[in-house]
Parts: structure tokens; sequence; C-alpha cells
């Protein structure tokens, strides 16, 4: 048995000093308010993310990990959706409490997102060279000759063949693995310092979405942005993340460095994951998917969220919520029992 | 704090299931995916039915429009009902009484008859026409919309092009001329059949393109499979999921059909006197609005609330079975 | 492109050939003799009756007659009227009246059709979006005759706010027969309008817009709203067609000298000549519409292809 006492004294883990990040994401609340209830999407969300940096983000369907990457980008729909607390600090400045103009400033140029889907992410009557050329235009007041000019840099730099030529064509007429680069020209646009990529490949073709994650990762390199990566794909995040967070309704249950954590986690979630899936060091092994499904966030269990379906629960674990807390020296997870999971 | 372990389900979370497009695929490391098993046409379509009628019972426009059609439908078979009074027994000397006089509640019309029961009768006209033509084009629609969008082929493009003429003559002005050529008595009948003749092509089109998409479906191609013959498969699989929407459009077709009979009258080129129809006591008000605009207020009011009712029934009946548009 | 007009033309043939018969066997075949309805009660002269059998050719069989009357339509001839007086004549003098009708309907329309949908939309659910959804139920609810008798009765004779009746008054007198004829079209653009923004409103790429950090104005202005308009130009353009026959009723409510005024005199009066003309007009408007808004389709909605 840990000793609770202490772990429910200790503080939500916060930054140290604010502003010593890139971006700071803070105590950050989300909900939407609908006809079968408020929906608690995201729950005292805390990370961090440096320049350069690769923070991937993990969790099941449903567990806020596009709705927190919308609340940065600050186009969460009201209603029904409500930021209830935190702050988003980027350079060490509140987004959420900048003024809408200065706000817009940033979006797009400073902080900018790629979706999951293209097709649908695109205006189907814009030709994509207007697309892309809108963000010169918009953020920069250039000409719309000069922006197509831009554009076609841009498309070239995501290497779209004969980038020239296709300014003028409709999304509809590019391959899906295409559209998602034209998506990425358009993100890249204006060099910004952080890039939140929502399961970037996940619509495409296995083959393509190798292409798109190494293009993904060199463009990374070459302008020295943050990288927010959101994914299912365990194995790319062991490719390429610095650091992960997992996370479980709303919340980040366990998080660290990309290698410790894959090693030897030290939340029973992370373990099941792990379990979940096919790895390479460990064939012949069997799969054990997590039992149950993902909770209803209208109405979270108390306590630990993960206690319905977690093997290790005992009573404690329906009546003490385990708070975020340092567990190994640049690590951090939420459960009464990290650390005898981290030694066994 | 001691609430009992909530064993949740997924729902709640509106939709967070169906969007994961990705299917748990062994071969990549992908995180598990709880997926739905899809269900078969059968209960597809119990589902969407029943569901349909759960929402419509709890809608209010639903009830309230089904209520005052109720009532509008046993007027129109049992006016008797609603009034003692026969509306041809009239009085000259009575000629536009204005409502009160002699306690009638709506007054007297021009030959000094009693408005209230010629209004009451009214309702037979209106109800009569729109259901015999609504329910004369979807038959005609449905057998040869089934048809043509089952089959293909020449017999559909024959009947795109049969559509494509008649959708030329709007519903009025098609009734106009095919009302003119009839030589003798105009009743209920003829201008029903005019309207059937210019009324069809929308439910014909509607029912064809759903069937269409309706046929490609795998419970379709599976029952094809196992060797169901056309007539099974156009009955028990393809009409079932495809009449949705044009029952919703025959609904509100319904009320443009009283209203079509209606302004035909009013023309003077449907119903004639003395037959009892809105309509025809719209026409006969036109002289005294001035003097008696009750005369034109109190069909017309009846008219358009009967109209109303068909829209609402059909905008509920639209809402229930097609949850995407809300 | 080119190729796709050229096919829909074609199949604009069979269209109009068959309509134009529908029409042509209506009012010339079915059981009644124009030449007795034309003289009512009186009786003509056997020598008349003979004369204009044969001037009209009614004493060939239907296909012939009908063969003879689209020779000489294709010679831009629509015949002759019973007085003698040319059709076309006839049509050249009341287009115009029925157009500028038509026109200041779809005026209507478009204006307040058009805003009054988009503050729906974008207000969804708002007491506004429920007062534009209740108005628009009711004015589809009231029949366009009875709509126009009302309105006759009440902004003109009562309250003399337009001209009773005619267009003696120049435009201002078709302002209130053309927003009787656009009520019903007024209403579904409003509902289609609000319909397609809030669906549109909610597509990833509006998502994308904001996310850009756009102005909300250019977000709803260029990307929800281009695409929103789509189906409601479609209807525009197609109403446009069909208002010209609905101006049979507002034209003859409102005493207006146009061609849906005078083909329903030209049924009642057994004017074969002239109701077969006009309504045939009336059908190569509407087909020739409809065909200009497919193309216009393109225009609009670059998925759309042509093959
Ligand atoms: N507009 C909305 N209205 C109501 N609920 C919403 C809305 N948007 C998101 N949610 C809810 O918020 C929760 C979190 O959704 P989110 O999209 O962040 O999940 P996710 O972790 O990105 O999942 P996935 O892996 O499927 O993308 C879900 O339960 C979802 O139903
Ligand atoms: S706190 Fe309890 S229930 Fe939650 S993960 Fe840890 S052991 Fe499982
Ligand atoms: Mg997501």
């Amino acid at each position: 048995m840990a000793d609770l006492t202490k772990s429910v004294t200790a503080p939500a883990l916060r930054p140290t000093v604010p502003g010593s990040h890139l971006l700071e994401v803070d105590d950050l609340s989300v909900e939407f308010r609908t006809d079968y209830g408020t929906v608690r999407a995201v729950n005292a969300l805390s990370y961090h993310l440096d320049n350069g940096e690769t923070l991937a983000i993990l969790g099941e369907s449903g567990s806020g990990k596009s709705v927190s990457a919308q609340a940065i980008m600050g186009i969460i729909d009201t209603p029904p959706g409500y930021i209830t607390s935190g702050q988003i600090r980027y350079q060490g400045r509140d987004l959420l409490t900048m003024d809408k103009a200065e706000q817009r400033a940033m979006r797009g140029a400073e902080i900018a997102i790629v979706f999951q889907d293209a097709l649908s992410a695109l205006n189907p009557v814009f030709t994509v060279g207007a697309q892309i050329a809108e963000m010169f235009q918009v953020h920069r007041g250039t000409s719309k000759k000069e922006a197509l000019a831009h554009a076609a840099e841009l498309m070239d730099r995501v290497r779209i063949p004969s980038a020239k030529s296709r300014l003028k064509d409709y999304p509809h007429q590019f391959s899906g693995g295409m559209r998602q680069r034209v998506m990425m020209a358009m993100a890249l646009a204006l060099d910004p310092k952080v890039l939140i990529a929502d399961e970037p490949t996940t619509a495409l073709d296995v083959t393509v979405q190798a292409q798109i994650m190494e293009l993904l990762l060199n463009l990374q390199a070459e302008n020295g942005m943050g990288l927010i990566l959101i994914t299912h794909d365990l194995g790319v995040v062991g490719e390429v993340a610095d650091r992960v967070a997992v996370m479980y309704a709303g919340r980040i249950v366990e998080t660290g460095g990309i290698h410790e954590v894959f090693g030897s986690p030290a939340h029973p979630y992370t373990v099941g994951l792990m379990n979940s899936v096919p790895r390479v060091d460990q064939r012949g092994q069997r799969l054990s998917p997590i039992i149950g499904s993902p909770p209803n966030l209208a109405d979270i269990p108390p306590g630990c969220s993960f206690h319905p379906r977690c093997p290790r629960a005992e009573v404690a674990c329906r009546e003490e919520r385990p708070p975020l807390r340092e567990i190994v020296l640049g690590r951090q997870a939420a459960c009464h029992f990290a650390e005898e999971i981290l030694d066994a | 704090m001691s609430s009992p372990p909530n064993v949740s389900s997924g729902q709640g979370q509106d939709g967070s299931l169906l969007r994961s497009s990705d299917a748990p695929d062994p071969t990549q490391s992908r995180l598990p995916v709880t997926t739905d098993d899809t269900s078969t046409g059968g209960d597809r379509q119990a589902s969407l039915w029943s569901d349909a009628w759960r929402q419509l019972r709890r809608n209010p426009i639903f009830i309230v429009a089904s209520m005052l059609l109720l009532v509008l439908a046993v007027m129109a078979a049992f006016p008797q009902l609603f009034t003692n009074t026969d509306p041809r027994s009239c009085d000259l000397a009575n000629s536009r009484g204005g409502p009160g006089t002699n306690g009638a509640w709506f007054g007297y019309d021009l030959q000094g008859c009693d408005y209230y029961a010629n209004v009451i009768y009214g309702a037979r006209v209106s109800m009569t026409i729109g259901v015999f033509v609504v329910g004369s084009s979807l038959f005609i629609g449905v057998v040869l919309g089934a048809l043509a969008g089952f089959y293909g082929g020449w017999f559909d493009s024959l009947m795109s092009r049969i559509t494509d003429i008649f959708f030329g003559l709007p519903l009025i002005l098609g009734a106009i001329l095919l009302l003119n050529a009839f030589t003798g008595e105009r009743g209920t009948f003829q201008v029903g059949l005019a309207l059937i003749a210019f009324g069809w092509m929308t439910i014909l089109r509607l029912l064809r393109s759903s069937v269409i998409s309706v046929k490609a479906a795998d419970y379709v191609q599976a029952a094809r499979a196992l060797g169901a013959n056309d007539w099974r498969i156009i009955t028990t699989h393809i009409l079932p999921n495809a009449i949705a929407p044009v029952l919703v459009y025959a609904t509100i077709l319904i009320g443009g059909v009283i209203a079509a009979e209606a302004t035909l009258s009013f023309l003077g080129i449907g119903l004639q006197l003395p037959a009892i129809s809105w309509g025809l006591q719209i026409n006969g008000a036109r002289n005294f609005v001035r003097t008696s605009p009750y005369l034109l207020l109190i069909p017309s009011a009846f008219l358009s609330a009967t109209v109303l009712c068909f829209i609402m029934l059909g905008d509920a009946l639209r809402d229930a079975l097609d949850p995407k548009l809300r | 492109m080119g190729r796709y007009i050229a096919r829909r033309l074609l199949l604009t043939i069979p269209v109009l050939l068959g309509s134009t018969f529908l029409i042509f066997a209506m009012v010339y075949a079915l059981p009644g003799d124009p030449i007795a309805a034309l003289a009512g009660d009186r009786p003509l002269a056997p020598g008349v009756v003979a004369e204009l059998k044969d001037r009209y050719n009614l004493n060939d069989p239907l296909l012939v007659q009908y063969g003879k009357y689209l020779g000489a339509l294709l010679q831009g001839d629509l015949g002759t009227d019973f007085a003698g007086r040319s059709v076309s004549e006839t049509v050249a003098e009341r287009l115009p009246v029925t157009v500028k009708l038509a026109l200041v309907a779809v005026g209507f329309e478009a204006l307040i059709g058009l805003i009054a949908g988009v503050l729906a939309g974008i207000r969804k659910d708002s007491f506004f979006d429920n007062l534009v959804l209740v108005t628009t139920i009711a004015v589809v609810s009231v029949p366009v005759f009875v709509l126009g008798f009302v309105a006759q009765i009440t902004l003109a004779l009562r309250l003399n706010l337009f001209p009773i009746s005619g267009i003696g008054e120049g435009l201002y007198s078709y302002l209130l027969p053309g927003f009787v004829l656009g009520s019903l079209s007024l209403a579904v653009v409003a509902r289609l309008t609000r319909t397609s923004l809030v669906e549109n409103l909610r597509n990833d790429y509006v998502r994308t817009a904001r996310a850009k950090g756009l102005p909300p104005r250019t977000v709803l202005a260029k990307h929800a709203l281009r695409n929103s308009l789509i189906p409601v130009v479609t209807f525009l353009g197609a109403d446009l067609g069909a208002l010209l026959s609905g101006a049979i009723v507002t034209e003859g409510i409102f005493n207006i000298p146009g061609l849906g005024r005078t083909v329903f005199q030209a049924v009642q009066s057994g004017e074969g000549a002239v109701v077969v003309g006009v309504v045939t007009l009336f059908i190569f408007f509407y087909i020739v519409f409809n065909l200009v808004i497919d193309i216009a389709y393109a225009a609009l909605d670059p998925r759309i292809r042509y093959e």
C-alpha cells in the first residue's frame, strides 16, 4: 500500500516557473453542455512544450485529445463548448485572456494545426492555391499574386510534384496523401513555432502514412518548431516522440520521456495500452486488450476514473482521486500505486 | 464519496465511436478501438421506424397536427356531428347576416345559408381530394418509380422523359388546361383526376432515387445472393427502406393538393356551385370583402389551417425519419 | 462541358416536343368543340364555322394538326387568335409585364429570404430563428390566392399603401403583386438558406478557416456562406421559370395585363392558339432556365463534373 495521505495532499503538478516553456497548458478544463448532460471532455489538463520538441499525446477515442488541441487553437464552438478553467500560455502570455484580435493573430501564424481528414478540412469550392494564399493575405496583407507565389513555394516545400501547375486545382483533384500535404503547407505557411498534428496520418494508406510522418519530421527539423503529435499509433510515437502524455477521461494519467514511459510504464492504463498492441520485442506473447469501455464523460466515475477497468484497483481507488505527481525525476503518473507498478 | 463504481457504457459521448474511422488492424500497432457491429437491413428498418415513432410521440407539433387532422377527418366524414343545420337550406332574408345573427356562429352567406354549416361541410371536398389525389399519385409514383429504379434501362429512361414532360407544366396550369378540356360536369372526381395528372412526378423521382441508393446496400446484395426473387427483394428489402422520404413528401403534398383544389375552384375552373368547397366560398366572398370580411376570412382560415396541419405533420415526420437533418 | 451542353440540348428536344404535344392534345383533341365554345350561346353561321375550322386545321387528324403547328412554330409563327391578331404580337406585348413581375418576385425572394435565412442560421435556435421558422411555415400554409386577396384588401384597399390593381403606377404597382407571387418561394429560400448554412457551419473546413486565424466575418461570408448558397441559387433559378406560370393567379387578383392573365382568359374563351402558344413559351423558359442552372452549378461547385 502506498502512502495515501501523502499523495492526496501533494498539489497538482504545474510548470515550475510560468513562461519557462514555449507553450504551457495549465489546469485546462473544457466541457460541453449538451441535451444529454455536461460532457467533461478535458479536466484540469496540464502539459508543456519546448522549441524543437515532439510531445506525443496518446489515449483512447474520446479521451479529450482533439478537444484540448482545439482549445489551444481557440476554435471550440461556444455553445456547446466552454473552457471552464485554466490558462494556455504561449511564450508566457495567456491566450485565453488576450483580446480576440490578438488571439486571431496568433492562430495559424504562431500556432497551427493539421487535421486528420484533409478532404473535409479543405474547402471544396476554393482552389488549394487560394486556400494556402489566404494565410498570407489575412495575416500579412500580401497581395493575391504574391501570396499565390508563396503558396507555390510552400507546395514545393511539402514535396507536391509540379506545385506551380497544381495551384489552380481543387482539393478533390488530389490524392489523400497530397491533400494532407496541402494541409501541411497551409499550416506551415507562416512558420509557426507550435504545430499540432491531430492524427495527421490516420485517414491515409499505410505506405503514404510513413511518407507524411517523415515529411512532418523533416519540416520540424527545418524550422525547429515544437510539435504536438496526437496519434493512436504507438509505433510512430516510439520512433519520433521526445516525451509522451497518456490521456484518460480528459486527464493526463502518465507523462515522461518516451523511453522511460514505454520502457517501464508506471500507470495501469499505460501498461494496458502497451499490452494491447503487438510488439516486435515481445513476439509470441498474447495480446490483452483493456477490458471494458471508456467512461461516460457526462458521468465520470468518482475517485480514479480508471478504476472500473483497472486490474489493480482497490477500495481506495474508488474514493480518492490519485493526483498527477512526480514519481521519478521528470516522470509523473496519476495512480496510487505508481511506484509499485514501476518497480515490478 | 461512496457512490458505487460506475460500470459505464459509451453512451452520452455522442458520435465518438462513429468518428474513429480506424478499424483495429493487427498488423499495425494501434490502440484498441471499440466498434459497433453493423446490423442487417431488417434490423435497420425496424429500428428506423420504431425510433421515428418514439420521437414522434414526444413531438408536440406532431401531436397537435394529428389531433387537428383527426377532427378534420371526422368533420369530413360526419359533418352532422358538428352541425344540425343543412348547409343548403337557405333563406335570402338572412343574406350576409354577420356572425351572431339569429345565433348563427359564422353568420350567413350571400344566399342566406348558414355559413358555419357550409364551412363544416367544406372539409369533405378538401379531405377527399387530398387523400384521393395523393393516394393515387403514391400508387402511380411508387409502382413506376420502384420499377424504374430497380430495373433501370430503357424503362427508366422512358419514365425520366415522361416525368420531364409533365414537369414542364406546373400543377395549377396543367390542371387548368385539363379541366377546361373536360366537357360536362366538373366534380370532385374530375378535379381530382386533373390534379393527379400533374402531381405524381415528384413521388416517382424521389422513390426512384432512393431505390437506386438502397439497391446498392449490402443487405440487398446479400438477399440477392441468397436467391430471393425480384418481387421479394423490392417489397421486403427495398421499399421499406426507400419509402421514408416519399412519405414525408406525400404528407406535405396533401396540403398542396388541398390548396390547389381551392385555387382552381376560386378561379372558377374547379368545382362548380352548388358544390360546397372552401375555394368556392372564398370566390363568393370576392365582392363583399369590404362589408362582410368574415365571408373571406373564415373559409380562408379553415383552408390555411388544414394545409398547415399537413405541412407540420410532414415536417415532424421528416425530423423523426431523418435525424441528421436537425 | 461543351459536350454536356450539347447532350442536354438534345435531350431537351423530346421533352419540348412531348410537352407541346401534351398541351396541344389537351387544348384541341379532348371532347369539346372550340368553335362552339368560341361562339358561346350565339350560334355561328355554318360558313363561318367551316372557314374557322379550316383556318385552324381542325378537320385534320390531331397529329397532322400538331405537325402543321410545329412547322409554323419553327418559323417563329405562333398562329393567330380568333380575332385575327397574331399570337406573337400578344406575347410581345404581355411578356415584359410578366417578366417584370417575376423579377420583382425573385428580387424579394433573394433579398428577404436570404437575409432572414442567414440571420436564422448563424443564430440557430435563437428567438429570431424560431420566428423565421414559424413565419415561413405560416406563409407556406396560406394559399397564394388567399394571401394575395388579403394583402390586396388590407394593404391596398384599407391602408392605401399600394395601388389596388393594374400597372398604372409603374414599378411601384408591381411591388405588392410581386411580393405575393414570390411569398411562397421566399419562405422556401429562407428555410433552405438557414438549413444549408447550419449544415455548412458544422463542416470541418469552417473549423479550418477559424484555425487559420480568419476573422469571423470572413469565415462566415467567404467559407460557410459561399457553399450554403449553392442550393439556394439553384432554387432561385428554377423558381424564375416556375414563377411565370405562377403569375396566373397573382395577375388575376391584381388585374395585371401579363401573360398569366392572358392565358387564363384564353382558356376560358377557348382561344386555343393563344393557350398553346403562351404555354409553350412558359415551358420553353422553364427548360432553358433549368439548363442554365445546371451549367451555372459547375461554376459554383467545382466538384460537379459533366460527362
Ligand atoms: N461539439 C461537441 N459537443 C459535445 N461533445 C463533444 C463535442 N466535441 C467533442 N465532444 C466530446 O468530447 C469528448 C472528447 O472528444 P475528443 O474529440 O477530444 O476525443 P479524442 O481523444 O480526440 O478521440 P479520437 O481518438 O476519437 O479523435 C468526446 O466524448 C466527445 O464526444
Ligand atoms: S489509482 Fe487505482 S484504479 Fe486508478 S489506476 Fe491506479 S490502481 Fe488503477
Ligand atoms: Mg480526435
